[in-house]
């Protein structure tokens, strides 16, 4: 039977992770951005909410089993505060989460209590790459089997908090396929170059990355020989980029609202006109929407059943969605919406990254 | 618990529609929309429905309920028998919205008196008469008028747009629910239904218009002259809670043309891709959407845009389903999935090309369909109206 009630539980997690965007990241936004520094109280007061170590088994040392259903209920709460503080304090899932999902035992025992302190502990996977026609499927970083070893060569972008983490999750292809080799900072042939500049998220440490003939143990191709389900991982990460999105949206749909309720104009609020008023029925309609794509995707990825489908709808759906909604709340506040007194304008921006920016998030 | 999974019962159920869709409804879609057989009625299909489909399809009896999600069986009914095709759908011998309205606002008589019509041995509809000639969506300012004289009401005045009006009176032994005014001076409050028997004399069906699509329904004009019917016959009796019930009546009617709707975009989209495969051209999904081609884009694109439109659907019928609160959330369906199955059809038109245009195939009559989503059960603007009205905490005085 379908079900659109979240469970108890999920509801306490939503609330406490509102009650966060809203005391410590709303207002923290705009200075983060323009520095490019997250605030800590990002990653201290966030990682309290309990998050990871609630998605990762007792015998890893965590406390519970992992959902991808919470993940996004959660992320859309977390980018409704602010996206960028979002993604900093779920870094860590980068690359927790690939290792739950797709781990040897020898994995999981090692690197999963990493994440299940109290202490927020950094994480980082390098999926994108720095060229036009960028596909996941067919990636030009490569890896090749030299004895008991992986030989990693390839240019990444975009890894966040590359410089932070001791470990980076690497993809790379191997034999054509798309796989995943974790890969410790101090390896040879490791280089960690700039910051990336890029037109939003800007307090997300977000580094380009070079593998040259870095060579790791083939203990540390994730699932070992057997590799891992790259579609899994894939999927799973469009579906957290999709919650995100449409958590922006959001947060750009209730600003418009309110400032439309606000501003007069011709002797009454700009909202009593229906140019407006349409305007803001759409966007709340095109949000709604897409929020049921992100739940059907991440219902599916709970219930182990194939989501590529349902990922990409969610990609595709959510992409367009918080561009065109975060483009309108601009439009509504006018000048307004372009100047930086406003948060419409990094909205905008921020939302451009969703259906652009695959591998910085996963659920 | 969040979950996408639909009960197993409405599944068969399903299953048993899309049979009934497949044999009996799509070989006859063409014949029934071609000018020559305009308003013609597909007996067979509606006395199959009547005599034997709609047992087993509980959501079309009215004497059978579907126990713990009656709406949900609807609309998922409702989109595969449009599936099929959408003006056999409008033909369906049920309680229609005219039932509906009956079923939530009518005296226990009333509701007994629509149970009986629909436990007769011949196909029954129910129509609903609200639109006149200088009103659609401001229904408040209808000029019908009921007078009452002793132990009756008299009806006069004009109605347009009326479905299934011809089947409800002349075809069969059916009702109407017409909409008047007691007191012209007052508008909303004194507006009330009534229900007009299929043999009251003082009604006459004057015109059928002729339509871009739905051309197996009919959509007529109704004459009431000196229509005098029973003081009783006041829908939900002289408390009537008139025009407010009407508009209870479509928050519940909105997610059900929204799923017929839908199952229109899907029949689109389903040929499509028949004729994709059959000229070898493969869909990826997974990759980039820079990297697609322009076809797997489209093709992408409008499933995604179908499936956010069904589950808002999905949603609408969960909350009615429920009895929560669900006119914003109908009203959302109604909107998107006007929407989309507008542009889905126009736009297998557009990919089919030449066979898109063409008769022999139905894209160009799903299109042609297609339209009267965004148009009827509330307009596309009206219905973004309703949303913006709730959304904005304004009523109907802040927000015109």
């Amino acid at each position: 039977m379908y079900s659109f009630e979240p469970t108890e539980e999920q509801k306490i997690i939503i609330s406490a992770a509102r009650k966060l965007a809203l005391k410590e990241f709303r207002d923290r936004m705009r200075d983060a951005d323009e520095t490019g520094r997250h605030h800590p109280s990002w990653v201290e007061a966030g990682w309290e909410l309990g998050l990871l170590p609630a998605s990762i088994p007792e015998r890893y040392g965590g406390f519970g089993d992992h959902s991808a259903m919470t993940w996004v209920l959660a992320a859309e709460e977390l980018a409704w505060g602010d996206m960028t503080a979002a993604l900093v304090l779920t870094a860590p899932n980068l690359v927790a989460l690939p290792i739950l999902y797709c781990g040897t035992e020898e994995q999981k025992t090692e690197f999963l209590p990493v994440y299940c302190t109290d202490r927020y502990a950094h994480g980082s996977a390098a999926l994108m790459e720095p060229h036009f026609g960028f596909n996941p499927y067919e990636l030009k970083t490569t890896a090749h089997r030299n004895n008991g070893s992986y030989v990693l060569t390839g240019l990444k972008c975009n890894v966040p908090f590359a410089a932070e983490s001791e470990w980076l999750l690497v993809y790379a292809s191997l034999d054509g396929q798309s796989q995943a080799f974790l890969v410790s900072k101090d390896s040879p042939g490791l280089s960690i170059g700039e910051r990336e500049p890029n037109m939003g998220i800007n307090a997300l440490p977000l580094y380009s990355v070079e593998l040259k003939e870095c060579s790791i143990p083939a203990t540390q191709r994730l699932g070992g020989d057997a590799g891992c389900d790259f579609a899994l991982l894939h999927n799973s990460s469009r579906v957290a980029l999709s919650a995100l999105a449409v958590g922006v949206a959001r947060a750009a749909y209730e600003y418009a609202l309110e400032y439309a309720k606000q501003r007069k104009a011709f002797g009454e609020a700009i909202a009593q006109r229906q140019s407006i008023a349409f305007t803001l029925a759409e966007m709340a309609i095109e949000i709604d929407a897409a929020r049921m794509l992100v739940w059907e995707a991440a219902w599916r990825l709970d219930q182990g059943r194939d989501a590529t489908k349902e990922a990409q709808y969610a990609m595709n759906f959510t992409g367009d969605m918080a561009l065109m909604v975060a483009d309108r709340a601009v439009q509504i506040l006018g000048g307004y919406g372009y100047v930086r007194d406003h948060p419409v304008e990094l909205w905008l921006r921020n939302a451009r990254g969703c259906g652009v920016l695959e591998g910085i998030a996963i659920v | 618990m969040i979950s996408f999974e639909n009960s197993r019962a409405i599944r068969q159920r399903q299953d048993y529609a899309e049979t009934i869709a497949r044999e009996r409804i799509r070989p006859q879609a063409r014949y029934y929309d071609e000018y020559d057989h305009e308003h013609e009625l597909p007996w067979d299909f509606v006395n199959f429905m009547w005599q034997v489909a709609r047992k087993d399809l509980e959501s079309l009896h009215p004497g059978k309920s579907f126990p713990d999600e009656p709406f949900m069986l609807l609309i998922h009914v409702n989109e595969m028998i449009a599936w099929g095709d959408i003006g056999f759908y409008m033909c369906l011998p049920w309680p229609a919205l005219g039932g509906s309205a009956i079923k939530a606002t009518g005296t226990e008589e009333q509701k007994e008196h629509l149970k009986e019509k629909f436990q007769a041995d011949s196909p029954t509809w129910t129509s609903m008469a609200l639109t006149e000639s200088h009103c659609g969506s401001d229904s408040s300012a209808i000029r019908t008028t009921a007078v009452r004289d002793g132990d009756s009401w008299v009806l006069n005045g004009e109605k347009l747009f009326v479905t299934t009006a011809k089947t409800s009176m002349l075809d069969s032994d059916g009702l109407m629910v017409v909409w008047a005014t007691t007191d012209p001076s007052k508008r909303a409050s004194a507006i009330k239904p009534f229900l007009v028997d299929a043999k009251n004399p003082g009604v006459k069906i004057t015109k059928l218009e002729k339509k871009l699509g739905l051309r197996a329904s009919d959509t007529a004009v109704v004459i009431l002259e000196d229509c005098r019917i029973p003081l009783k016959n006041i829908l939900g009796g002289m408390e009537s809670t008139g025009f407010k019930g009407a508009m209870a009546t479509f928050d519940a009617a909105r997610p059900s043309v929204a799923a017929a709707g839908l199952g229109v975009a899907r029949a689109t989209l389903d040929l499509l891709k028949e004729h994709l495969d059959l000229n070898g051209i493969r869909i990826r999904y997974g990759v980039p959407r820079n990297l697609l081609t322009s076809i797997e884009r489209d093709i992408i694109d409008m499933e995604a845009q179908l499936r956010a439109a069904w589950l808002l659907v999905v949603r609408a019928a969960w909350l009615i389903d429920r009895h929560r609160p669900n006119t914003i959330e109908s009203s959302m369906c109604k909107v998107k999935a006007g929407e989309v199955v507008t542009k889905i059809t126009q736009k297998g038109v557009e990919l089919m090309g030449p066979l898109g245009y063409s008769r022999r195939l139905l894209f160009e009559k799903w299109m042609r369909d297609g339209k009267i989503i965004d148009v009827f059960e509330g307009t596309g603007q009206i219905n973004r109206l309703v949303i913006a009205r709730r959304i904005l905490g304004y009523s109907s005085r802040e927000l015109k």
